[in-house]
Order: structure tokens, then sequence, then C-alpha cells
């Protein structure tokens, strides 16, 4: 039983910066919390014109500071933020410790890496960017988002023929 | 008040706040910064279809799916009440450039001219849209993340093959962007 829990875990982790593992249970609705910065970070998204086709033109091209201004506050603003956590243990509003899983290298991360920056640049959007242009109205943005997630399920496909 | 909240936002504003999700969802649940595992997460709802890489419990990763439900909320809100109609600022350097292949709609975020259910239909829409959508797609999760997973909670965690990842993202998009979208859009 345990090990196929961990076969699972396993899965679940593979290729993936954002699984944790939580040992609490928690009703649907505590999900919300996470709608709710979801929300605000789509706010910022839109307001800052980073969902912007053009500006993400204007940043591959050195038009423009905004872009790299927005990521590399932002980069900033995350370390000293994941620091302060490391360095004074802050745990989680549940009392849980704060775990973040370290990234292993593999080839992936040049060649998937390569293929993102090539869709970046097309499509003007990485995938936050996406639901956030539907939300604003671009009601065509869908075929985008529907083709992002039939590309990541073709990788799933053939993940293992991939080097990696 | 609300007329401040309705200009753009310089990046000094933005760039701190988006940061600030780093910390808001570790603190609120352990939970690290990431979007592009919420495509994964939706496959593995709907289509695994016995993909081992598909095959695991989506249920436990919900969270991500409410986040970014809770994006297109925010975009949504954001169009609908925090903004002022008009034309956005562009650099007019690429103002000229993209006159030249008939851009000239600035009305909204996305170039509509481009992005629109009856371009589907031509090479360049199709190309625009649906290869471009793949390639994002398919990218982000060969690189296992996107600019959030690997950009910014990678950097902020002081990750090494999330630099990489960086700045293999920034390569693609250079040489796409510069070399091969202007053949593109002259389609």
């Amino acid at each position: 039983m345990l090990s196929i829990m961990k076969k699972e875990t396993d899965i679940r982790h593979q290729d993936t910066i954002c699984t944790n593992e939580s040992h609490l249970q928690h009703k649907w609705y505590h999900n919300l919390k996470y709608l709710i910065v979801g929300v605000l970070f789509g706010i910022v998204f839109v307001k800052a014109e980073i969902i912007s086709w053009f500006r993400i033109q204007e940043m591959f091209r050195l038009q423009s500071f905004h872009m790299y201004g927005v990521i590399g506050s932002a980069i900033v603003t995350g370390m000293i933020s994941v620091w302060i956590i490391k360095k004074f243990n802050i745990k989680t509003i549940y009392g849980e410790k704060i775990s973040i899983a370290p990234k292993t290298f593999n080839k992936g991360q040049i060649y998937g890496g390569l293929i993102f920056g090539f869709g970046w640049a097309i499509t003007g959007a990485c995938p936050g960017p996406l639901f956030a242009q539907i939300g604003t109205g671009a009601a065509a943005v869908v075929i985008t988002l529907v083709s992002a997630i039939f590309g990541t399920w073709v990788y799933g496909y053939f993940r293992n023929n991939l080097p990696h | 008040m609300l007329d401040i909240i309705k200009e753009p936002w310089p990046w000094y504003i933005a760039g701190p706040l988006i940061g600030l999700t780093v910390p808001a969802l570790l603190i609120l649940g352990n939970k690290s910064f990431g979007i592009s595992s919420s495509l994964r997460h939706i496959c593995a709802a709907c289509i695994p279809a016995n993909v081992s890489f598909f095959k695991y419990d989506w249920k436990k990763e919900s969270w991500n799916l409410f986040f970014v439900l809770g994006i297109f909320l925010g975009g949504m809100i954001a169009a609908h009440l925090l903004m002022i109609p008009g034309e956005i600022t562009v650099n007019p350097n690429l103002k000229a450039e993209l006159a030249t292949y008939g851009i000239t709609d600035y009305s909204n975020l996305v170039p509509t001219q481009l992005m629109n259910f009856e371009s589907l239909l031509t090479l360049k829409g199709f190309i625009l849209m649906v290869v471009g959508g793949f390639l994002v797609g398919f990218g982000t999760r060969y690189a296992g993340g996107c600019t959030s997973g690997h950009a910014i909670m990678g950097l902020s965690n002081l990750q090494w093959p999330s630099l990489v990842a960086t700045i293999c993202f920034m390569i693609g998009g250079f040489l796409m962007a510069n070399v091969i979208l202007p053949i593109i859009l002259s389609l």
C-alpha cells in the first residue's frame, strides 16, 4: 500500500515544480483562498499589461524595460520572501512547516525551455496570462488554451521517448 | 483613488505584487507558485487516457485549478471595472513594424486582428493560435515549469536549473520574435 502511494506521488511530482504534500485534509472550500489570490494576481496581470501581446513583443525586441522591471522585481521580492520564510522558519496558517521541493536538472529545461520561448513570443502569453486574457473577453484565446492543454497531453504521451 | 487604479500600473508596483504571490501561497498552505501545472491537472482530470504521466490524483492539486480560475475572474474584473477604455501605449518602433503587417488596432491587450475566430482558418491565424498554444503547453511541461514556476518561484528559491530554463525561455523568445515571427506575420 505504502509503495503504491509512493509511486503515485512520484508520478504526480514528475516535471512539476508546484506539488507539495500536505497531511491535512481540508474541505473543498479551503481552496477558495487560492481563488482569491488568483483574482488579485489576475487583476495585476491585466492592470500592468503583462498579458498584452504587444508588451511581450516589446520585451523580445528590447524596446521597453517594462516586462524586465516586472519580472525582475517579482523575482527579487520572491527571493527576499523565501529567505525570510526559511530564516525565521515561518509556518503556514495551519502551523505546517513550509517546504519547497528543489528542482533537479534535466535536458528538458533546455529543449522545453526553447520550445516554450517560441510559443511565448508567438502567442504573447505564458499559461497564466492565457486565463486572464480569456477573462478580459478575448474569446479566441480559448483556442490557444485548448491547444496548450493538448500540447501538455502530447508531451505526457511521448514523454518516455523524449530526451531528458 | 479609483482614477489611479484605472491607469496602467507601473512595473515597480506590479512586479513586487506578483512576487508576493510566492510567500502568499506558501503561507496559505505550503503551495509552490506555478501555473503551467494546471494544464497537466486538466489533462489528468479530463483525458488521462492511461498515460502514466497523467495517472495521479489530480484532486490533491485542485488548489491550482482554483488559482487559475481566480486569474480568469481577476482578468474579467480588471477589464470590466478597472480600465479606462482607450489605446494602449506601445513603443513607436514596434508600432511602425506591426503596421507593415497590417496590425493597427491597439484597443485591446490581445491583438484582435490576429487572434480571432475568423482567422483561425487562415495559415497565419492557425500558426498564431493553435501552433503557438501547442508550443506553450508542450514546452512548459517539457521544461517542468513556465515563467511563474521557473523564473519566479524557481529563482526565488535559488534553483540553478530554473535559471537554465529561464535563459532558454528568453533565447527561444528572442529568436521567435525577431527572426521567425516576422515571416509568420507576413503570411
